[in-house]
């Protein structure tokens, strides 16, 4: 029973349960078939949390490393910002092939946005939180520049469906985060990457001297998480079908950073949880549903939100849980789950 | 819309003539021809079509005006507001202007602009200040009128009707003056009504984005929703997505009121997508330009100016969309 409490994802586990079980009561459908697909509340949690879940994957790897990426959010606007661009000059916006093409170079152009976070990063030599603060900042103007400080409206169907589309049955949004979950995944459980990314957050020179390629490894997680931000940026405008600069991943940064935490990744670098962050991600994607469903005022929205985050951070501290478990249990079985 | 245009013309023609007779009298004595007027603006940010349109109405009727705009973008933060301020006052601009972000917290600014004799223009939101020496003057639409607009037609729309009507309302940027009045107005009048009844009213933040997610979670927590009563025209376009994807009809399953009036929402508004929109319009730059010299001149101004403004049915639209400049 212990060793349960002890898993750091069992409270934000549990915790995201009791607000699904909320969210059950308080909607009509929580799931149901309705024309051909899946509708209801899980799903439109699931589709929604897919930006928030790309980011904090790209944001988990850049952790693990020791580094933190705060432009994420601009580097989505940018991304949503090229593409309406681009969309909205076809000739044909329902055109498949072009809106792929269009998708693929708003992602390479965001890869290209995280190559300049890594270069600064790993060959300058700026601490991670000043570096990528520079294109936090400087992204969001070019983005408005890109759209000329308008919102730009796209009538594409091949875009939408990125957001809004299903297949299968399943939201096309939820499949696109499910599969770079999957990926990530494999490539860091199943090769060395995982391995190698955690010695260079654990000691970057250390590990360059047992003979790892550290800076390339850093500047890798950058263009990967450029180009997971790039993605969720797509994700985010084809939802509303324009790019709006402004608003795109406002913020996304902090509760991309929240989902890592509560994943139990540790912000000084090392040990890292792909399922850990995703399970974070749709956590606070369901309490921002939940504020809505149980009709919580305006006003107290963001307390609501702290008081739910801060019992979570309780209950996953070791230093709490012994003494609250520890009055209950006896003495060495306390000590033991303190050095366990 | 034309008639606002007309106004401004007949302003700007009054200004430049009543600025010949000033020039004409005082020739020789100022110094050089360098000591333009200059306005530190500090805008809200870019968060929808409107602000857009007001951005760039404030920065061509200043240079049509020839006054030097020191323009700066809070991106929807108060402190980024206030720092910008700061520096107006540093750089000794003549008079400040700005759309406050949130309601609240300017006094202390607004003191050191005081103390620092440079006279402070509000534009479009208000700020709740109990000294209102503080600044000189207030331009902008009034938003708890345009909130009893939107009531009004609502309350005509089921006259008579015994039926309940489940309201559902997208509140603006919480703590924002437009959201707060827009709220206090329509529930002051639909109040007159015990049929009409707001059943869930949350925040969108002004956003398409946030208006979509949360109409998901009105739609699916909310039981027979008859009307949307959406604080401006984004977050209804974003309502109108989550309505189709479930399968309702805008605009006829669900009626849609909204404030603003921007191309996109009268758009939707001609498209029967949207019942009824109020006009809050963006194009205050032509007065406020003239304020801005009037206050540097010295002279009295009014407290409050109010913007010219009137509201759209489905058939309004239609005639009108074409003429949308933003």
């Amino acid at each position: 029973m212990i060793s349960i409490f002890k898993n750091r994802l069992f409270w934000p586990a549990a915790i995201l349960v009791v607000l699904l079980v909320i969210n059950m009561f308080t909607s009509r459908q929580f799931v149901t078939v309705q024309d051909g697909h899946l509708f209801g509340t899980l799903i439109d949690i699931l589709r929604n949390s897919a930006p928030l879940i790309l980011v904090g994957l790209g944001m988990t790897l850049v952790i693990s490393t020791g580094g933190i990426d705060l432009s994420v959010g601009s580097v989505m606007a940018i991304s949503a910002a090229v593409a309406c661009l681009l969309i909205q000059d076809l000739d044909d916006q329902n055109s498949v092939g072009p809106v792929l093409l269009i998708i693929g170079i708003a992602i390479v152009v965001s890869m290209l946005m995280g190559l300049w976070n890594g270069a600064l990063v790993a060959i300058i030599g700026i601490q991670p939180i000043i570096a990528t603060l520079i294109l936090m900042v400087a992204g969001r103007g070019i983005a408005q520049l890109i759209t000329d400080g308008q919102i730009i409206n796209v009538q594409s169907g091949p875009y939408a469906t990125i957001a809004s589309g299903f297949f299968a049955a399943l939201p096309v949004a939820l499949l696109i985060a499910v599969a770079a979950t999957a990926l990530i995944l494999l490539l860091t459980r199943r090769t060395a990457l995982g391995l190698l990314l955690e010695s260079v957050g654990g000691s970057p020179t250390a590990s360059r001297l047992a003979g790892i390629g550290a800076r390339r490894l850093t500047i890798m997680v950058y263009v990967v998480a450029g180009g997971l931000a790039g993605l969720a940026g797509l994700i985010y405008s084809a939802n509303i079908k324009s790019a709006d600069s402004i608003s795109a991943g406002n913020l996304i940064e902090l509760d991309a950073i929240l989902a890592v935490v509560i994943g139990g990744t540790a912000l000084v670098g090392g040990r890292f949880s792909i399922i850990g962050t995703v399970l974070g991600a749709v956590l606070i994607q369901t309490l921002a549903v939940t504020v809505v469903a149980i009709g919580i005022p305006s006003e107290a929205n963001l307390l609501f939100k702290a008081v739910v985050v801060v019992a979570l951070c309780l209950f996953q501290s070791p230093t709490l849980r012994e003494k609250v478990f520890g009055r209950l249990t006896p003495r060495s079985a306390a000590g033991a789950e303190v050095t366990a | 819309m034309r008639r606002n245009y007309a106004a401004a013309v007949l302003g700007g023609l009054l200004l430049v003539s009543s600025l010949a007779g000033c020039g004409g009298g005082d020739s020789g004595s100022e110094d050089g021809g360098d000591d333009k007027l200059v306005l530190g603006f500090s805008q809200v940010g870019a968060e929808s079509g409107w602000r857009t349109a007001n951005t760039k109405s404030i920065q061509e009727s200043a240079a049509a005006a020839g006054i030097e705009l020191k323009f700066s973008d809070a991106q929807g933060k108060q402190e980024n507001q206030i720092s910008a301020i700061r520096s107006f006052i540093t750089q000794k601009v003549d008079v400040i202007a700005f759309s406050p972000v949130v309601v609240s917290g300017w006094d202390a600014v607004l003191k050191e602009a005081k103390d620092a004799g440079i006279p402070v223009i509000l534009t479009d939101r208000a700020v709740d200040s109990q000294d209102t020496s503080l600044y000189a003057s207030f331009i902008g639409s009034d938003f708890v009128e345009e909130g009893k607009k939107a009531g009004e037609w609502l309350a005509k729309e089921y006259e008579g009707k015994s039926e309940p009507v489940n309201i559902v309302e997208l509140q603006g940027t919480t703590g924002s003056a437009p959201a707060l009045d827009r709220q206090k107005g329509f529930a002051d009048v639909i109040a007159g009504n015990p049929n009409l009844k707001i059943v869930k009213s949350q925040t969108g933040d002004f956003k398409r984005a946030d208006g979509k997610t949360v109409m998901e979670t009105f739609l699916q927590s909310t039981p027979d929703i008859d009307v949307l009563y959406a604080h401006n025209d984004d977050m209804g376009l974003g309502a109108i997505e989550a309505i189709e994807a479930a399968g309702k009809k805008p605009g006829t399953d669900i009626k849609i009121i909204t404030v603003d009036a921007v191309k996109d929402g009268m758009t939707a508004l001609a498209d029967g997508k949207i019942n009824f929109i109020v006009e809050c319009s963006p194009l205050l730059g032509p007065q406020l330009m003239e304020l801005a010299k009037k206050v540097d001149a010295g002279e009295t101004v009014e407290k409050r100016v109010l913007t010219k403004e009137t509201t759209f049915t489905q058939e309004q639209a239609k005639t009108e969309l074409p003429n949308r400049q933003y």
